[in-house]
């Protein structure tokens, strides 16, 4: 072993942080009544700086990644869908849902005590699963909902005045539905800040995601995981925007020092969709062979926010303030944030699998990866879409590709034995042999 | 210099296949059925092919495992993934072979391998028997027939039915539905043969198929799914003379080149 590479590598110094903001947002949420506060839920799309408006005491639950917290915990995860399948809703559905459905018939929060009924439900329908999730849901807690359609596609090579207005003219009445149910005015002023807030925490994701494009890789997918869900969380409070400066800054220090997520680092991955939440330790057992996730389109592009060439080449776009984007008005505010998340690459994911093969293909290049590792996820239909294409078309370009089935939020539909002895041979196909 | 004695044991689900090796010629082979003591069943695969080689277990320079129990596999000094396996044994059969076929118990698998015996890509059966040989098995008891002479029907079949269940459950119930219709049983077991090729055809095309073809596995007996087959593929798969052992064989010559 003594002719193997090895980088420096050492624990990220924020990861502490990072736990702690973390388990700061579920309580907050939990505590937001008791505290004279309002607590809303819904996805974790692009909407949540219309209701931090409100207020410094408006908490969030945001469904995507509360849904993949209770996947993380397999016997709670049990319970939920088992609650939801006596009801005689299918096992097919969007895992996340059924999570959080489960949870809220179960009436069990994942972090302690029952689970804490919102003031409203506000969603984003970008998927098709994404309205009726927080419609039923709205009907058994008999509380209001109001759904923002985005029925429209990226913005990368075109823009489409008359979809955005489409979509602004929903935020603005789901503001008025706000005032209506929370009897709290808008506060447009804070809904400014909050959207240059929110342009910087995915400005700067997307800007930390870029760094692992260098060798050895500063940070581990497995890692990436646990410090992408800010952006999901409540992206528009100053805390999480600083967060992401301190990790920004220290990824940096971290590719200037050269210090690896991985020491072993000899192969670079790709992934795609979301994992399977329960057997994050796959990742782990990549590590063996010296064979390091970099991340993916879902990874970077989720919610991280990136300018696409003609050429499909990825660059992190600019926050609004470094663009020099005034924003006066509440209209300015809307407008701005909409076009802004109108260009994340998780839309190429929902809309076109072609485009989402270039994306892949060009994230290859860019991040300088050996092979890739697809997730066919039962759990979500969106991530899914295309998959195999995508696939085919990697296969084209002569990288290596390797697919397992399994499921986001459900782990009844994983089987640890097989993705084990699939990877195991994909490796063995790769002459790569384990290192410990 | 002395010729090396090596053997390769593939621990399937099914059944626990031997194979032993004089540098590069086979002088032995054992199967047993895989019951539910792994280690048990492997020591009579040995014993049967160790009685054939006219060798004692203590003979054996290097053993190296593959199969879904190779992690269980007794004296066996590594281990090689079934893909690997089967890579190496069907180039060692045929230098011309491309694309390997390999239907197990419960494992159906589609390689793609490289002039030099490498495997370059893969597909494998999802959670699923209905591509397996179970599947087949299954289909063979609700016919109430052997397997063997349920595999023949199908070649006196003179009619294509087509079969809706993607599943081995529902597939037995629509199997039960065609007794009950009268379906004469040559056509019936055609319709099984041709939807468990459909399957396995549409899982290889993934890696893509590329002349010759080998099929090997312990299906590759079943004359109605290798007929099902080539009508399929529009080809003649290369079935060798003992197809079960093919992933033992490259186990063993694996061990031969360790021992190198």
């Amino acid at each position: 072993m003594s002719d193997i590479k090895r980088y420096k590598t050492e624990p990220l110094k924020c990861w502490g942080k990072a736990k702690e903001l973390r388990a700061n947002y579920y309580k907050e949420y939990k505590e937001a009544k008791s505290k004279g506060g309002i607590c809303w839920s819904g996805g974790a799309e692009a909407i949540d700086v219309i209701p931090y408006a409100f207020g410094d005491d408006v908490h969030s639950l945001t469904a995507e990644p509360y849904a993949a917290a209770i996947a993380f915990d397999p016997e709670f995860a049990h319970r939920c869908e088992s609650a939801l399948e006596s009801k005689g809703w299918a096992r097919d559905m969007c895992a996340y849902m059924r999570n959080y459905w489960g949870s809220v018939l179960i009436d069990e929060y994942a972090f302690g005590g029952p689970f804490p009924k919102p003031d409203f439900n506000l969603q984003s329908g970008f998927c098709c699963t994404h309205a009726k999730w927080f419609q039923v849901l709205s009907l058994w807690e008999d509380v209001p909902y109001f759904n923002i359609d985005i029925a429209t596609i990226p913005f990368w090579k075109e823009e489409f005045p008359n979809r955005l207005q489409y979509i602004v003219d929903q935020m603005h009445e789901s503001i008025e539905f706000i005032e209506k149910v929370t009897g709290r005015e808008c506060d447009d002023e804070r809904l400014i800040e909050g959207v240059y807030n929110d342009s910087r925490t995915t400005s700067l994701w997307a800007k930390i995601t870029e760094l692992n494009q260098n060798t050895p890789a500063p940070l581990d997918e497995k890692s990436m995981y646990s410090l992408y869900v800010f952006t999901t969380l409540d992206r528009a409070r100053k805390e999480f925007v600083d967060f992401y400066e301190e990790l920004y800054a220290e990824t940096k220090d971290r590719v200037d020092r050269g210090i690896a997520a991985l020491a072993t680092e000899r192969f670079r991955l790709m992934s795609d969709s979301q994992p399977p939440w329960a057997f994050l330790r796959v990742w782990r057992y990549l590590e063996q062979f010296g064979v390091v996730s970099t991340g993916s389109i879902y990874t970077i592009g989720l919610e991280g926010v990136w300018d696409i060439a003609d050429d499909w080449s990825l660059t992190p776009r600019e926050d609004l303030k470094s663009r020099g984007v005034e924003l006066k008005t509440r209209d300015d505010a809307l407008r701005a944030m909409a076009d802004w998340h109108m260009r994340r690459p998780i839309y190429a994911m929902f809309y076109n699998a072609d485009w989402k093969s270039k994306l892949m293909m060009q994230y290859a290049k860019q991040w300088n990866c050996d092979a890739a590792m697809l997730h066919l996820n039962r759990g979500c239909e969106g991530t899914s879409l295309g998959i195999m294409e995508n696939r085919a078309a990697l296969i084209k370009t002569g990288l290596p590709v390797l697919t397992y089935e399994g499921n986001m939020g459900d782990d009844r539909d994983f089987d640890e034995g097989r993705t084990i002895a699939r990877i195991d041979t994909f490796m063995e196909g790769l002459g790569l042999k384990k290192l410990t | 210099m002395i010729t090396a004695i090596t053997a390769g044991i593939d621990l399937g689900a099914k059944t626990v296949k031997v194979v032993i090796l004089k540098g590069k010629e086979v002088i032995g082979r054992g199967i047993a059925t895989t019951g539910l003591d792994q280690k048990k069943s492997a020591e009579k695969a040995f014993d049967a092919a160790l009685k054939e080689a006219k060798i004692d277990l203590k003979d054996l320079d290097r053993v190296v495992a593959t199969g879904v129990g190779r992690t269980e596999a007794p004296n066996a000094n590594s281990q090689i993934t079934e893909v690997g396996a089967d890579a190496k044994g069907a180039i060692f059969l045929n230098p011309a072979i491309r694309t390997v076929i390999d239907i197990g118990g419960e494992e159906g698998r589609g390689i793609k391998i490289s002039p030099e015996g490498r495997a370059v890509d893969f597909a494998i059966n999802e959670k699923c028997a209905a591509g397996a040989g179970a599947f087949t098995e299954a289909m063979a008891r609700a016919l109430e027939r052997p397997l063997k002479e349920f595999a023949e029907l199908a070649l006196k079949s003179t009619k294509s039915i087509p079969m809706n269940a993607q599943c081995a459950v529902f597939a037995e119930s629509e199997v039960v539905s065609l007794i009950h219709a009268k379906t004469p049983h040559e056509d019936i077991s055609r319709a099984v043969h041709d939807s468990i090729a459909d399957r396995i055809i549409s899982m290889v095309r993934r890696v893509g198929i590329e002349k010759e073809v080998l099929l090997i596995g312990g299906v590759a007996h079943n004359v109605g799914f290798v007929n099902s087959l080539n009508i399929g593929l529009k080809l003649e798969v290369i079935v060798p003379e003992y197809p079960e052992f093919i992933g033992a064989l490259g186990a063993a010559l694996v061990a031969a080149e360790q021992q190198e």
